[in-house]
């Protein structure tokens, strides 16, 4: 078994098998992690750029310790969007940079398809670390590792995403992995924040909280942007915790062994009360740990895939 | 010597003209820039022929004759972004595409909202191997916000006025801009997408941007803002022309105005006839953003339909020249626009001609005697003494869109690589041969 | 090109006898079990491994800690590939350190794989000392490493596809070698394929291999 593709570019297309290897291949790196000394040599030699257009905190650092671990050379490149516009393109920055050796390039960028774009213009194995409101499948593959390592399974599971769906990349990446993996994948949120035909991804859309939950094992929740207020996808915080909040009272209605995910930033107290979110069936912080081993897995995998097929 | 009594023949040339409801193998006889006659196939007129030297016959046997295409959208960038395309090469690209007359949008920095700039485009058209007819500003700077001066426009030479690349977002506005151009018997060209709806918008909304994450623009952004347009014009009269319909709802919209008798006409672009919006995802091809965007199999089909019933009664090309550095980017990015006017004729005759929706004669009418008719242009016919503005086409060659054939500054063209049939074989301008298929 | 012929080096006896024999020498030279862990390089190493760990505590009634190894994130050939071997489960859930590791792998060859085990060994902690046991030794070491028990050595060409069956995953125990069909003197070297164990090279005189 391997990977189809020298990138990773989301997870629509990615066949179980290949999903599952990521997986697999994780399990052994999540090992790694708690070991005394958190780190092998496998990816000596090979060098990987972080390249952040968009802020992110966890998202970077988990990237970064992943490629410590391997012993990859890395470094981070954040720029922000402003200043994109005028002055050099994404293009000349990243030849640019590719100029200077790199192997793999780790990118995130508020425009959906950019991962794809460096992928015509460089040579180097291209991971995508969010791409506008299109994919996040490191994400979507953390998440089912731990949903995996919980239940032993993902087949047969009833998985519920919670919040702003129309523009969350970690709900598309989620989405495409768990169908392929055989859950049931349901989505709830404002109608507001629900893409165009969004039921077209073969999923179960609900604007009811409750009957969102009904019967599911699995509730992973996103994070509301609270400036989608001002663009009038939303009426105010308070209604919107109202209908959407995940408190202790409505997760009553889950199957009973549930699982509580979040991809993280919370906002305590809007989406998810603090009560659940440290709960003890929150894997919220496990989630984090399981990134690092899922990243490692997928650098490690593509690592091998050169241009030259050498 | 006997004195030459034609410049040039065109002889066995299937001649299409439907202006003047022709349509049969016949010789075309050009003098003094001019049509001079079209005569059948006879001793007379073969001995006419015969008499003239060589380089004086264009020999158009198994090839479709019709009067110079008329492309009445097209962004030609200068003055302001000359990088990108000039009134010269713009018009070298619309002689390779087969029209020897284009119509130039206003959106050029500055705008064409002057008397000076309409004069300046028109002395620059003046060498230039096509006819350059000006589309004036509705709004001062395109602003959307205090008419322009169209009487001055209309009296500098500008046929036509439209804020196009934008729409007149303020109904107001639209309404004294259709009451104030009557006056001057010219249309408005509406580039109808309502701003609103379609804000930050990138693609067509669908479930297409969904899987992509990308703001939409939907569909019923453009038929709100067509219907807008229509009641204004039923309202107080004025003559509208809605630019580059792309939706099945804007078809219907435009289809039952007409048959409340309102004063609308509508123009295709081929893109909104041959591309839907699922080809994005494949590469994200910059030159597949387009406003308004590319749409569904559904609109392509509600489109066909619109030109086969007389619903569209033009097609244009909405030529959009773009930078190559600008479109080499992220796709939201990206400028909108694509180049069009060297595969305008292929595409028309390989997804609507060879699919059997339009006779060539219905093609042609479309891009000669309907857009001369709307903008009161004295071209687009073969009647004799018009000016000698001729295309003919090889109608079965077949060809494939290579980018370094583009004559344009700029080669945004998502049709590279496509092949295509039908191909412009020669196209003459006032009796100039402008373009030789080399 | 004649067939390559297949012949059987060890039978299941034979190599139950060999790992009684090594779990003796192990007791013997590190004077009991106490101090003793033993670590499998996965996958048959692991099997081994849990063999002689199990023998030890027919001798001597103790139970020594078994951990099981992939080397494969150490592997320095690890970039030469174009699809990266899977990588399985690592599990040593004991202190190595100041212990006496007793490393285990079915098939002794160039010596890389214990070299990256090695590596990984210490990345756990500083064992007092650390010793090798294989089950077969065929030579044409590539790095200066040797084993400190050795079930059986059997020359190979490097050519020579050497394979160790362990009921614990295939059919029955056996050592099984099959001979490549050309004289070893013709061939030129071929590069190490993941898993088995095969090369080009004269056929060898043995050397390295400790044995009783």
């Amino acid at each position: 078994m391997k990977l189809q593709s020298r990138h990773l570019i989301g997870l629509e297309g990615v066949s179980a098998d290949e999903i599952s290897l990521i997986l697999d291949t994780a399990v052994s790196f999540r090992e790694i992690i708690e070991r005394p000394i958190k780190k092998v040599p496998t990816l000596r030699g090979i060098t990987v750029l972080n390249l952040f257009y968009e802020p992110s905190t966890r998202t970077k650092i988990s990237f970064e310790l992943a490629e410590k671990r391997l012993s990859a050379d890395s470094i981070t490149f954040t720029k922000a969007m402003s200043s994109v516009k005028k002055g050099e393109t994404l293009k000349d920055t990243v030849r640019n940079i590719e100029a200077m050796k790199i192997n793999m390039v780790v990118v995130r960028h508020g425009s959906s398809g950019v991962p794809y774009f460096l992928t015509q213009c460089m040579d180097s194995n291209i991971i995508n670390a969010g791409d506008g409101s299109h994919e996040h499948p490191t994400q979507a593959l953390l998440d089912m590792f731990t949903i995996r390592q919980k239940y032993g399974k993902l087949k047969g599971l009833r998985v519920v995403l919670i919040g702003d769906v129309k523009h969350s990349r970690v709900v598309r990446s989620n989405i495409w992995g768990l169908k392929t993996m055989g859950c049931s994948v349901a989505v709830c949120g404002p109608s507001t924040l629900q893409p165009y035909e969004v039921e077209k991804f073969g999923v179960d859309v609900y604007t009811d909280l409750d009957e969102a939950l009904d019967g599911a094992d699995v509730v992973n929740i996103m994070r509301i942007q609270l400036e989608r207020q001002q663009s009038g996808f939303l009426a105010t915080q308070r209604e919107y915790t109202n209908l959407f909040g995940v408190t202790a009272e409505r997760l009553k209605l889950l199957n009973k062994n549930y699982t509580v995910m979040h991809p993280g930033p919370m906002n305590r107290g809007v989406e998810i009360t603090p009560e659940i979110a440290d709960g003890k069936s929150s894997v919220i912080l496990e989630q984090v740990t399981n990134g690092q081993a899922v990243r490692m897995a997928v650098l490690y995998l593509l690592s091998g895939k050169r241009e030259d097929g050498e | 010597m006997k004195k030459q009594i034609y410049d040039l023949v065109i002889k066995d040339g299937r001649v299409i003209d439907p202006a003047l409801g022709f349509g049969h193998v016949a010789h075309l006889f050009i003098k003094d820039g001019k049509i001079a006659k079209i005569e059948n196939d006879n001793i007379s007129s073969r001995k006419k022929i015969d008499s003239m030297p060589d380089e004086n016959v264009i020999d158009a046997a198994g090839k479709i004759v019709m009067p110079g295409l008329i492309d009445m959208h097209v962004h030609l960038r200068e003055p302001g972004r000359e990088d990108e395309e000039t009134i010269v090469s713009g018009c070298q690209a619309a002689a390779a595409g087969g029209f020897t007359t284009v119509c130039c949008m206003p959106n050029t920095d500055p705008a064409i909202d002057n008397q000076e700039t309409v004069k300046f485009v028109l002395s620059r058209a003046e060498l230039a191997d096509a006819r350059v007819y000006v589309v004036g500003a509705v709004s001062k700077m395109l602003k959307g916000e205090e008419l322009s001066e169209i009487g001055d426009l209309v009296k500098a030479g500008a046929v036509a006025i439209s804020d196009d690349g934008g729409y007149v977002q303020n109904p107001q506005l639209m309404r004294n801009a259709l009451e104030y151009a009557s006056m001057f018997n010219i249309p408005i060209i509406s580039h109808a997408e309502d701003d609103f709806l379609c804000k930050d918008g990138v693609m067509n909304e669908s479930f297409q941007s969904t899987r992509l994450g990308m703001k939409g623009r939907p569909a019923v952004g453009e038929v709100i803002a067509v219907l807008r347009d229509i009641k204004l014009c039923e309202l107080v009269g004025g003559r509208l022309h809605i630019a580059h319909v792309s939706t099945a709802g804007a078809v219907e919209a435009i289809r039952l105005a007409k048959a409340d008798c309102v004063d609308v006409t509508a123009e295709v672009c081929p893109q909104h006839f041959c591309l839907t919006d699922d080809m994005i995802g494949e590469k994200f091809d910059t030159n597949l953003r387009v406003n308004p965007p590319i749409r569904t199999k559904a609109d392509i089909d509600a489109i066909i339909k619109g030109l086969v019933d007389g619903t569209i009664d033009c097609i244009a090309s909405d030529h959009a020249p773009h930078a190559e550095e600008e479109k080499d980017v992220e796709f939201d990015q990206a400028p909108p626009g694509m180049i069009g006017l060297q595969t305008t004729v292929g595409l028309v005759k390989t997804y609507l001609i060879d699919k059997g929706y339009l006779s060539w004669a219905d093609a042609i009418r479309k891009m000669t005697q309907n857009p001369a008719r709307i903008l009161n242009l004295p071209v687009g016919t073969l009647k004799v003494d018009s000016p000698a503005d001729i295309t003919i086409i090889d109608s079965d060659k077949k060809w494939t869109v290579k980018k370094n054939d583009f004559r344009s500054k700029s080669k945004n063209s998502p049709f590279v690589g496509w092949k295509l049939s039908g191909k412009v074989s020669h196209t003459i301008l006032g009796g100039r041969v402008v373009y030789d298929g080399k | 090109m004649p067939k390559d012929k297949i012949e059987t080096v060890l039978d299941k006896k034979g190599i139950n006898r060999a790992i009684t024999r090594i779990s003796h020498e192990i007791l013997e030279r590190n004077n009991g079990a106490e101090s003793l862990v033993i670590i499998g390089i996965l996958t048959r190493g692991a099997d081994i491994a849990k063999r002689i760990a199990s023998k030890i505590k027919e001798i001597e009634s103790v139970d020594i800690p078994v951990g099981l190894m992939d080397i494969n994130l150490y592997r320095d050939d690890v970039h030469q590939k174009l699809d990266q071997p899977i990588i399985q489960r690592t599990e040593i859930h004991f202190d190595v350190v100041d212990r006496n590791l007793i490393l285990v792998d079915d098939v002794l060859y160039t010596g890389r794989t214990i070299r990256a085990a090695l590596d990984q060994i210490v990345d756990f902690g500083r064992p007092r000392s650390i010793q090798l046991a294989v089950i077969i030794d065929r030579g044409h070491r590539e790095l200066p490493i040797r084993p400190d028990y050795v079930g059986k050595n059997i020359p190979t060409s490097k050519d020579d596809r050497v394979m160790v069956k362990l009921s614990e995953r295939d059919e029955d125990d056996s050592v099984l070698i099959e001979k490549s069909g050309l004289k070893a003197d013709e061939k030129t070297p071929a590069k190490m394929k993941d898993g088995v164990k095969k090369t080009a090279a004269k056929p060898q005189k043995r050397k390295g291999g400790k044995t009783k």
